[in-house]
C-alpha cells in the first residue's frame, strides 16, 4: 500500500519469438491463460447464443409477424371480396400495382439503413419519366435501340442521387433538407420539361414489346421487381458494399475510423437510390404508356412507411430488404382488398397510418428489450 | 504515516479534530458497481460549509463516479450519506439540486440556443400563470451576473455565443440562482486562461465567504494550493486520505498517496533482455512524425516509433495526447507537420489513406468510436480487411468467420463464437475485438489510446500481454492512457505531455510514476 513502485512481472509467462517477424500474427500471440475475472464478466445476453437468440438476432420473428399481418390481410380480403379477391388475377393485380412503391422501397432500405433518407424519390421517378419520354420522341430514339431510353432514365435518376448524395457527404446537408430540396425541384424541371402534359410515348415500339411479354405468365414489371429485390438482397446482404452500408449506418465514426470512406459511400448511396426510382420511372412509362410530372407523388413517403414497417431501423444501421418487400405487399394487398369493397381511399389511409404506428411502436419495443438484455 | 493509517483503517473516524457534527455533507463507505467494474468501493467524504474542499486524484480514481453520486446523477449501491445532520437519499438530480447541491461538470450542459437569462431559469423559469416574466428574470439575472463579477454579459445574449469561459460564469449562475448551500466544480480550469481563473478564484472566495461549501476538482496543484482549504485524496475507488490541510500538505506526499497501488498491474517484460533489443535499436522507424501541430490543440510534436517498440504518451485529459494520436491517424487533419509510415507520408486528413499504409487505431471511446455495437463479432474484426474476404464485391462468409473464430480464440474474446454482437461483450473483450481487426489488417503501426479503459483488472494484463507480443511481432506501438503506471509498465519510451507540447522524453526504466506526475502536473523538470 505504502509502495507507490510499479510491480512488473517476472516476465515467465511471455512467449518470446527472439524478434523475428512472424508472418501470421495469430501465431505470434500468447496463450493467454484465462483469468477469473474474464470470466465472470461474459454478459448475461452473450448466452443467447441458441437457435432462438440467433433467430431473434436475424430478425426472424418480425418477418414471421409480417407474414402473419399479410396473411391476415388476404384472410379478411377472401371473407369480404371471395373470388373477386382470391384469384390469380388479383394477386398478380396486387403485385403489378407493388412494382413502383417495391422498387423505390428497395432502395430507400439501402439510404436508410445508411443513416440517410431520401424525400426526393418520387419526384425523381417523375423526372426520369418526362426526361425519357422527352427523348423516345425524337429522332435519336427512333435511330437507336429502346434500351437508349432505359439508359436515359437511369442516368438522370442517379444524376439525380448523385447531386443528393454530394451535397449530403461533402456539402454536410442534412439528408432531410437536401433531398427535400430535390423533390421541389426536380418535380418543378419535370413540369418546366412537359409544359404540364401526360407525353406519349407509343412510337417506343420495342420498349412496350418488351415490357408487354408475360414469361411464365408473369407480367415483366412484376418480373423486374422480383429482380430487384433479389439484387437488392444480395447487395445488402452478401457484398462488402452491403457490409459497409451497415457500418455507415450503425456508427458512422466507428466505420470512418475503421478506414471507410464514408462519404464516398453515402454518396452511392444515394445515387442507388436513384437509381432505382428511374427504374420506377420506367414501370410508370410501360403501364400508362406516359412520362408525367405528376408520376410518384408521396411515393416517398408511402416508400418510408414499407421500409420502415418492414424492420428497417430509421436511425440507421439495421436493414431488411425482406420485410421491405413485406412491408410493400402489405400496403399493397390492403389498397386492393379496400378498393374490391368499394371502400374510400380516406378509409383506407386511416388504416395505413394505424399500422405504421403499430409498426414503428413495437419496433421500439423490441429495441429497448435488445438493449436491456 | 500513522495518522493516515489510522483514517484508513477507521472509516467511521472523525477525520479531524473540528469532528463531523459541523460538516455540511458527510458520504461514508459509498460503494458503486458498474457491471465488472468497482468504480467506487468505499469512499469517505466529509465537507464543511464555508470550505473549498480539494478533490485529488488519479483519472480513474472515481472522481467523477463521486459528484455523480452526490449530485443524485447514479445511485450508491451501498453507504450512507447525511446531508446537514439527516441521512438522505437523493432519488433524482432535481431533488438534490432542491437540496442545495449544484454541479458544474467539465463539459457545460447549457442550451447553446437560449439566452443567458433563460438558460440560468431553465428549469425553475420566473413565471406568472405560466407567463416567463421576462423583465423580472433579466434584472435577476443582471443582479447574480453581478455578484459573479461578470455584470458585462448581457442578459439576452444567446449562451452559444459566449466564451467558454462566459459560458462557466453562465453555469455557475445558474448554480446560483438555486438556493446553493455545496457547489461542486468538477476541473472548472481546464477550459481558462490564467486571468479568468483568478477571477474564478475570487468567485468561489465570495461564495465560501458567504457560507457556501465547494468541491473542487483539479489536477493542478498551484490550483490546490491557492484555493483549497482541505484536500481528499481518492485512488482506485476509495479514500486513502482525508482532511488534509491544502496549503501544508507536501507535494510529495500527496503523489506518493495519488500513486500507491492497492492492485497491482502484471506487465509483461520488455523485450530489452531478448536478442531484438539491439535489432529494435538499429531498425529504422515506421513511424515518423514531424513539426506535426493542430492549431490550438497541440504543436511541433515530433515522434519516431520503430518496429518492436512501444512507445507512451502520458498526459492528462486535454493535454492534446488523444488529438496527437487521432491526427497521426488522419482523423483529424494537421494544420502542419508531416507523418511517414514506412518513409512514405500519410495524406492529411484521411483515415482511409492511413489505414491503407498500415495504421490502425484503437480509439479512446471504443463503444462510440471503434465499435459497431449491433454488428456480430466477425463483421467487426473483418470490417477493415473486406477486401481479403470479398471477390468482385461478394463476400465469402464462411471464410470471414473462419478467420475470425482464429482470433476469437487465440485472443481468448469471451464468450467464444463470433456470431453474436458485440454490444454483449465486456469491455475487455471488446478491446481485443477492436485489436484482432488491426491484427487482421497486418497493420505496421497501432496506436492505442486508452487501451484499457473500462477494462477490469484480471483482462488489463491480458490486454498488456497482448499488446507487448504485437510489438514482438514487429508492429510500431504507441500507447496514450491516463494512467501513468500503464504507461511506466508497457511502454519502452515515453513522452510526457503537457498543455499540448511534448515537455519530456526520457526510456521508461529510467521514469517513476511520481517524476512523471510532477511532469505532467506542474510541468517543469526538476
Amino acid at each position: 500500500m505504502t509502495d507507490s513502485r510499479t510491480e512488473r512481472s517476472d516476465g515467465s509467462s511471455l512467449d518470446k519469438n527472439d524478434g523475428k517477424h512472424v508472418a501470421d500474427p495469430v501465431e505470434a500471440l500468447p496463450e493467454v491463460e484465462p483469468t477469473d475475472s474474464s470470466q465472470s464478466t461474459i454478459a448475461p445476453a452473450a448466452t443467447r447464443n441458441s437457435t432462438f437468440g440467433r433467430l431473434a438476432d436475424m430478425g426472424f420473428f418480425r418477418i414471421v409477424g409480417l407474414v402473419v399481418v399479410l396473411l391476415l390481410i388476404v384472410l379478411v380480403g377472401t371473407i369480404t371480396a371471395g373470388d373477386r379477391f382470391f384469384a390469380t388475377d388479383n394477386f398478380l393485380t396486387i403485385l403489378r400495382s407493388s412494382a413502383v412503391l417495391g422498387v423505390v422501397a428497395v432502395g430507400m432500405t439501402f439510404v436508410i439503413t445508411g443513416g440517410g433518407i431520401d424525400l426526393s424519390v418520387g419526384a425523381v421517378a417523375a423526372l426520369a419519366s418526362v426526361w425519357a419520354t422527352t427523348v423516345a420522341n425524337q429522332q435519336i430514339a427512333q435511330d437507336t435501340h429502346w434500351s437508349f431510353i432505359v439508359l436515359v432514365a437511369v442516368l438522370v435518376g442517379a444524376g439525380a442521387g448523385l447531386v443528393n448524395g454530394i451535397l449530403i457527404a461533402y456539402g454536410k446537408v442534412v439528408a432531410f433538407i437536401a433531398t427535400l430540396a430535390m423533390l421541389v425541384a426536380a418535380r418543378a424541371l419535370a413540369e418546366t420539361i412537359s409544359d404540364n402534359r401526360n407525353q406519349s410515348a407509343r412510337e417506343l415500339r420495342g420498349f412496350f414489346d418488351f415490357f408487354g411479354q408475360k414469361p411464365l405468365g408473369i407480367d415483366m414489371v412484376i418480373w423486374l421487381f422480383v429482380v430487384v429485390a433479389i439484387v437488392g438482397w444480395v447487395l445488402l446482404n452478401r457484398t462488402t458494399f452491403g457490409r459497409r452500408t451497415f457500418a455507415v449506418g450503425g456508427n458512422p465514426e466507428a466505420a470512418r475510423l475503421a478506414g471507410i470512406n464514408v462519404k464516398r459511400h453515402t454518396t452511392l448511396l444515394y445515387v442507388l437510390a436513384g437509381v432505382c426510382a428511374a427504374l420506377a420511372a420506367l414501370i410508370y412509362i410501360a403501364r400508362t404508356t406516359t412520362g408525367s410530372s405528376s408520376h410518384g407523388e408521396l411515393l416517398e413517403l408511402d416508400a418510408i412507411a414499407a421500409v420502415v414497417i418492414g424492420g428497417t431501423l430509421l436511425a440507421g444501421g439495421r436493414g431488411t430488404i425482406t420485410g421491405t418487400v413485406l412491408g410493400v405487399l402489405i400496403f399493397t394487398t390492403l389498397t386492393n382488398v379496400f378498393v374490391l369493397n368499394n371502400r374510400p381511399p380516406s378509409e383506407q389511409d386511416l388504416l395505413k397510418g394505424a399500422v405504421i404506428v403499430a409498426a414503428v411502436l413495437l419496433q421500439q419495443f423490441v429495441a429497448s428489450r435488445k438493449r436491456t438484455t | 504515516m500513522t495518522t493516515l493509517d489510522k483514517q484508513l483503517g477507521e472509516p467511521e473516524g472523525a477525520p479531524s479534530s473540528a469532528g463531523s457534527d459541523d460538516a455540511l455533507l458527510h458520504m461514508r463507505g459509498i460503494v458503486k458497481q458498474f457491471a465488472a467494474v468497482r468504480a467506487l468501493d468505499g469512499v469517505d467524504l466529509d465537507v464543511r460549509a464555508g470550505e473549498v474542499h480539494c478533490l485529488l486524484g488519479q483519472n480513474g480514481a472515481g472522481k467523477s463516479t463521486m459528484i455523480k453520486v452526490l449530485s443524485a446523477s447514479y445511485q450508491p449501491d451501498e453507504g450512507t450519506v447525511r446531508w446537514d445532520g439527516e441521512e438522505v437519499r437523493f432519488s433524482t438530480p432535481q431533488a438534490a439540486i432542491k437540496a442545495g447541491i449544484s454541479t458544474i461538470y467539465q463539459e457545460l450542459d447549457l442550451v447553446p440556443g437560449l439566452t443567458v437569462a433563460e438558460n440560468i431559469y431553465l428549469g425553475h423559469e420566473v413565471s406568472t400563470a405560466g407567463f416567463s416574466r421576462r423583465g423580472d428574470t433579466n434584472q435577476r439575472t443582471r443582479d447574480l451576473l453581478a455578484r459573479l463579477g461578470h455584470s458585462e454579459i448581457p442578459p439576452g445574449r444567446l449562451v452559444g455565443d459566449l466564451s467558454p469561459a462566459g459560458q462557466q460564469v453562465v453555469s455557475m449562475a445558474r448554480a446560483l440562482s438555486h438556493d446553493t448551500r455545496l457547489l461542486i466544480l468538477d476541473e472548472p480550469s481546464a477550459v481558462l486562461d490564467h486571468g479568468e481563473v483568478e477571477n474564478l478564484f475570487r468567485v468561489v472566495r465570495s461564495l465560501t465567504a458567504a457560507g457556501v461549501a465547494v468541491i473542487y476538482i483539479t489536477h493542478r496543484l498551484d490550483e490546490i494550493r491557492e484555493i483549497g482549504d482541505r484536500i481528499t485524496v481518492l485512488k482506485d475507488g476509495s479514500t486513502v486520505a482525508t482532511g488534509l490541510p491544502a496549503r501544508e500538505t507536501p507535494t510529495s506526499e500527496l503523489i506518493r498517496l495519488m500513486t500507491g497501488r492497492s492492485i497491482k498491474y502484471v506487465f509483461p517484460e520488455r523485450t530489452e533482455q531478448s536478442v531484438s533489443a539491439e535489432d529494435v535499436a538499429a531498425a529504422e522507424p515506421v513511424l515518423k512524425v514531424e513539426d506535426l501541430s493542430l492549431a490550438g490543440v497541440f504543436s511541433d510534436v515530433d515522434l519516431q516509433v520503430r518496429p518492436g517498440e512501444i512507445v507512451g504518451l502520458a498526459g492528462l485529459v486535454g493535454s492534446g495526447r488523444t488529438e496527437i494520436l487521432e491526427t497521426i491517424y488522419g482523423a483529424r487533419r494537421a494544420s502542419s507537420g508531416s507523418v511517414h509510415v514506412d518513409g512514405k507520408p500519410l495524406r492529411r486528413g484521411s483515415t482511409h489513406a492511413a489505414v491503407k499504409a498500415g495504421v490502425g487505431l484503437a480509439p479512446e471511446e471504443r463503444k462510440s468510436q471503434g465499435l459497431l455495437l449491433d454488428q456480430s463479432v466477425y463483421t467487426n474484426i473483418t470490417v477493415s480487411s473486406m477486401g481479403r474476404f470479398s471477390k468482385l464485391g461478394f463476400l465469402d462468409r464462411g471464410a470471414e468467420k473462419r478467420r475470425a473464430h482464429e482470433y476469437v480464440e487465440s485472443l481468448d474474446v469471451r464468450p467464444k463464437g463470433v456470431e453474436h454482437a458485440v454490444r454483449a461483450l465486456s469491455g475487455g473483450n471488446q478491446q481485443k475485438i477492436v485489436l484482432a481487426r488491426w491484427l487482421l489488417r497486418d497493420c505496421r503501426v497501432l496506436l492505442l489510446d486508452e487501451p484499457t479503459r473500462g477494462v477490469d483488472v484480471g483482462a488489463r494484463s491480458e490486454i498488456y500481454k497482448l499488446v507487448r507480443s504485437l510489438a514482438d511481432s514487429g508492429i510500431a506501438v504507441l500507447v496514450v492512457s491516463s494512467e501513468v503506471e500503464e504507461v511506466l509498465g508497457l511502454a519502452d519510451r515515453v513522452l510526457v505531455v503537457r498543455e499540448g507540447r511534448v515537455v519530456h522524453e526520457a526510456v521508461a526504466t529510467e521514469l517513476d510514476e511520481s517524476r512523471v506526475l510532477d511532469l505532467v502536473m506542474e510541468g517543469t523538470p526538476k
